[in-house]
């Protein structure tokens, strides 16, 4: 046992929720951050459009119009305390980063700008409002560089490229985690009394996804393993815009900036599906409407793609026809110079990826799976809690997108995510700092790594009948065909038991590096594991919600069914299968109300 | 189409010295370099070994040479290259495995400019945020792109010479803190530069440039700073 760490926090995964929770940890505990990647390689670096906050740096806002926003695109999933809780404090969440050094983009007064993103709106007049306070269309990878910066500043102790492979439960209380530092293979065992997990969502499970390779649901795969409960894990969000094919992201800020989504018949068309907000409309709703155009025949060529236009002709033909101003009330208008200074990294994907020029062509579009709302149940402070009643369990945190808070519900409102990984990264750093200096260490099990040294054993021995890659490709098609964004009883009893058949054949699977330098294919095979667990939970809850609401659409119950389904899902593996239960959803200030854009 | 991929492997546990292998795959002309290394891991050899997350060229993890030039694997497709294909690690930082090289030093270069905003003045009295105008915010926007994939670091025979030179993205988190107008700490960063480690060793070959795939026009702001440590002005 040669390997033994002690921390009195230890933070698993170094996105903006992880490395904003150590930089609050370590100002009040001995704190360690440990990444299966170098910290600026989280994927929070590929968020795009903004981080939202009602600043009011154009125009009015305020904090209980983004509340009621986010509490509406979360079909009224959202828990409305903690909701209130995040919008209340976006502006100084926000404000915060721009102390820290982040160059957001500036207003002509020098103000951070902003520009509207979907769903978030004026309450009165029900317009976009300009909201989301941006750099470029990189803000993610601001925030990502600008929290590593402060962490180094404040220098922070940083375990990078360590897969943290387990979760040490003693006495019912957090113990530690334990890892395998990549570079030598060796296991470690961090032994802390307060764990906070911010280890990112689970999007790779799916064929056409957004996210990085990273994103297999590590974080919620332990936790589940060693009985914990997940929360609303049905809800997995589409992005309305994925490059065709390729499913890499193309910011809702493209929309923002005044860009339409066009038909194969050359025509516009979410001012059928949102006669108000037209294409700001929330995710759940444009993704379903690209959807429904598709099936009806009016894909491009007959093809499952439309196109996204942000040419300025374009954009300046409708905006005149919306009627839509800058902030002195003069009509907006947009040049090709102002689209590429906005958007630079989207036209750079266009031309690598499509050799398409978005100033002059339309980008081939298609809905790509995006971002995890369900997750680890926690309150508003991190605290994860593992029951009906909100339990907390002792030492154990987790925020941004692994956790469930909920501030997103069904369906989560662009630039939110950005503002939940700080506002609940921070919260989770202090609470876990705070228990630590009060609670003490547990004594560690006698063979900490066991549990750790035994998955990997199984991996390393197995028969070697199956192939890894082909459960891995088999079980993102069936994802993204049958628990994607048109659900039915049947296409999900089908996928499940899909899921059940590569489970069996992934105990065949067996890695033929036997070394122990990056063995980056054991590593991968782990990762396998953790996205047909997470899918399993995934494809079980969706067949269990018999309704539809936000990012959950089933065909076989089309409506939102409040009397029998606004309760939260809670999810367990017992024995292999999965166990479900219900908490309340908490309603404050808000009633359910159909749901128009 | 079919492509030859010719990929450089080293194993320290097995190897005594590097090798090549070569392996004929079926590929589209727009996948990326990064697909048909997932393939041969996939389905060919399993052992090989390479760093990768985002796979759409922003978060830095799959720079190596193609064709003998610094690219990231994920930005890079059959059509930019051709059907003979060959792969290799990065230059200048010792070869850990196959296409992983030991990002060590270079993370060690980058701690040592400071590279973070330095500001201990008193916040806005209103608590608001500190002003910049459009033009302050544009003077760094470039060296802001910064992914700190390392493709310029080790495309530079500079610190192919030396890994003691910062390198120049290093130098270009310098440039993205030193021209910032709310960053107070300019005077300290510049002196930095200045040692002999530091822009003494550019040679303005202009690689790093020509390796960034973000496209940051890095032997400008590595020019910049070498006029700012002469002139005193941060302009």
């Amino acid at each position: 046992m040669a390997n033994i760490h002690q921390f009195d926090v230890v933070v698993v995964g170094a996105g903006g929720a992880g490395l904003m929770a150590g930089l609050y940890a370590s100002r009040g505990a001995k704190t360690a951050v440990i990444s299966k990647l170098y910290p600026t390689r989280s994927h929070t670096g590929a968020a795009q459009g903004g981080i939202s906050a009602a600043l009011g740096n154009y125009e009015e806002d305020k904090p209980e119009w983004h509340t009621y926003d986010t509490v509406k695109g979360s079909d009224y999933l959202g828990d409305q305390d903690a909701i209130e809780f995040m919008t209340s404090e976006a502006i100084d969440a926000v404000l915060e980063l721009e102390h820290m050094g982040l160059p957001f983009d500036r207003t002509p007064e020098g103000r951070i700008s902003q520009r509207p993103f979907g769903g978030h709106t004026n309450n009165e007049t029900g317009k976009p409002v300009r909201r989301a306070a941006h750099a470029a269309d990189r803000t993610g990878h601001m925030i990502l560089q600008t929290l590593y910066q402060q962490c180094l500043k404040n220098k922070v102790n940083f375990f990078d490229e360590y897969q943290v492979l387990d979760f040490l439960i003693v006495n019912g209380k957090a113990a530690g985690v334990v890892a395998v530092e990549l570079a030598t293979g060796e296991l470690h065992t961090f032994h802390a009394k307060a764990v906070i997990f911010a280890t990112g969502g689970h999007g790779r499970i799916f064929e056409v996804t957004s996210n990085a390779y990273a994103y297999t649901g590590d974080g919620a795969a332990i936790l589940l393993r060693r009985g914990l409960p997940l929360e609303d894990m049905e809800f997995f969000q589409f992005h309305p815009t994925g490059i065709y094919k390729l499913g890499i992201l193309i910011t809702e800020g493209v929309r923002g900036e005044g860009g339409v989504l066009i038909n194969g018949e050359g025509r516009r068309f979410m001012e059928k599906y949102a006669p108000t907000v037209k294409d700001l409309a929330s995710r759940d709703v444009v993704s379903r409407a690209i959807y429904t155009e598709i099936r009806e025949g009016r894909g491009v060529n007959g093809r499952n793609y439309v196109y996204l236009d942000v040419r300025p002709e374009t954009v300046n033909k409708y905006a005149a026809m919306d009627g839509r101003t800058n902030p002195d009330g003069s009509p907006y208008t947009i040049t090709g110079e102002q689209v590429l200074a906005k958007l630079p990294d989207i036209i750079d994907f266009c031309r690598v990826y499509l050799g398409v020029d978005p100033i002059t062509q339309m980008m081939p579009i298609q809905p790509t799976a995006h971002y995890t709302m369900g997750g680890i149940p926690t309150n508003k402070y991190g605290e994860v809690v593992i029951d009906s009643e909100n339990t907390v369990f002792p030492g154990l945190y987790a925020a941004g997108e692994c956790a469930c808070v909920s501030v997103h519900g069904a369906n989560r409102l662009g630039t939110n995510s950005l503002l939940d990984l700080v506002v609940f990264g921070k919260h989770a750093g202090l609470k876990a700092a705070e228990y630590a200096k009060q609670a003490d260490f547990e004594k560690l099990p006698n063979d900490a790594e066991a549990g750790a040294r035994s998955q990997f054993e199984a991996l390393r021995t197995a028969s070697g009948k199956q192939n890894a890659f082909d459960i891995s490709t088999e079980l993102k098609k069936v994802m993204f065909d049958d628990v994607g964004i048109y659900r039915s009883e049947k296409g999900m009893k089908e996928a499940i038991n899909k899921i059940r058949e590569l489970q069996e054949r992934f105990k065949h699977v067996r890695v033929t590096d036997t070394g122990r330098i990056f063995n980056t294919e054991l590593l991968n095979a782990w990762e396998l594991g953790n996205m047909l667990e997470i899918a399993d939970v995934v494809a079980e809850c969706a067949l269990n919600r018999k309704e539809s609401r936000g990012g959950h659409s089933r065909e076989d119950y089309s409506e939102r069914d409040d009397q029998n389904w606004l309760k939260h899902t809670l999810a367990w593996k017992k024995d292999g299968r999965v166990k479900i239960d219900y908490k309340p959803v908490v309603i404050t200030k808000y009633q359910p109300k159909k749901r128009v854009y | 189409m079919q492509v030859t991929l010719k990929i450089f492997r080293y194993n320290p546990e097995v190897d005594k010295q590097f090798h090549y292998e070569t392996y004929t795959i079926e590929a589209e002309e727009n996948d990326r370099i990064l697909d048909l290394l997932e393939h041969v891991k996939g389905y060919k050899d399993g052992t090989l070994s390479f760093r990768r997350s985002c796979a759409h060229g922003v978060c830095g993890s799959d720079a190596m040479r193609i064709n003998g030039r610094n690219m990231l694997a994920c930005k890079t497709l059959v059509r930019d290259i051709g059907d003979r294909i060959t792969v290799e690690p990065l230059l200048g930082l010792k070869v850990v495995k196959d296409l992983i090289v030991d990002m060590e030093p270079f993370f060690d270069n980058y701690k040592k400019v400071l590279p973070y905003f330095i500001n201990d003045s008193p916040l806005p009295a209103d608590g608001r945020e500190r002003l910049q105008s459009p033009e302050q915010r544009a003077r760094f926007d470039e060296s802001t792109k910064c992914i700190l994939c390392a493709a310029c670091t080790t495309s530079c025979p500079s610190f192919w010479a030396s890994d003691q030179y910062y390198g120049p993205a290093a130098l270009v988190t310098a440039h993205r803190f030193i021209f910032d107008s709310r960053d107070e700490a300019a005077a300290e960063r510049l002196h930095i530069v200045a040692e002999t480690d530091g822009l003494a060793r550019c040679h303005t070959a202009y690689n790093c440039t020509m390796a960034c795939p973000r496209e940051i026009p890095i032997t400008k702001a590595i020019g910049e700073l070498k006029l700012a440590t002469l002139t005193g002005k941060i302009e």
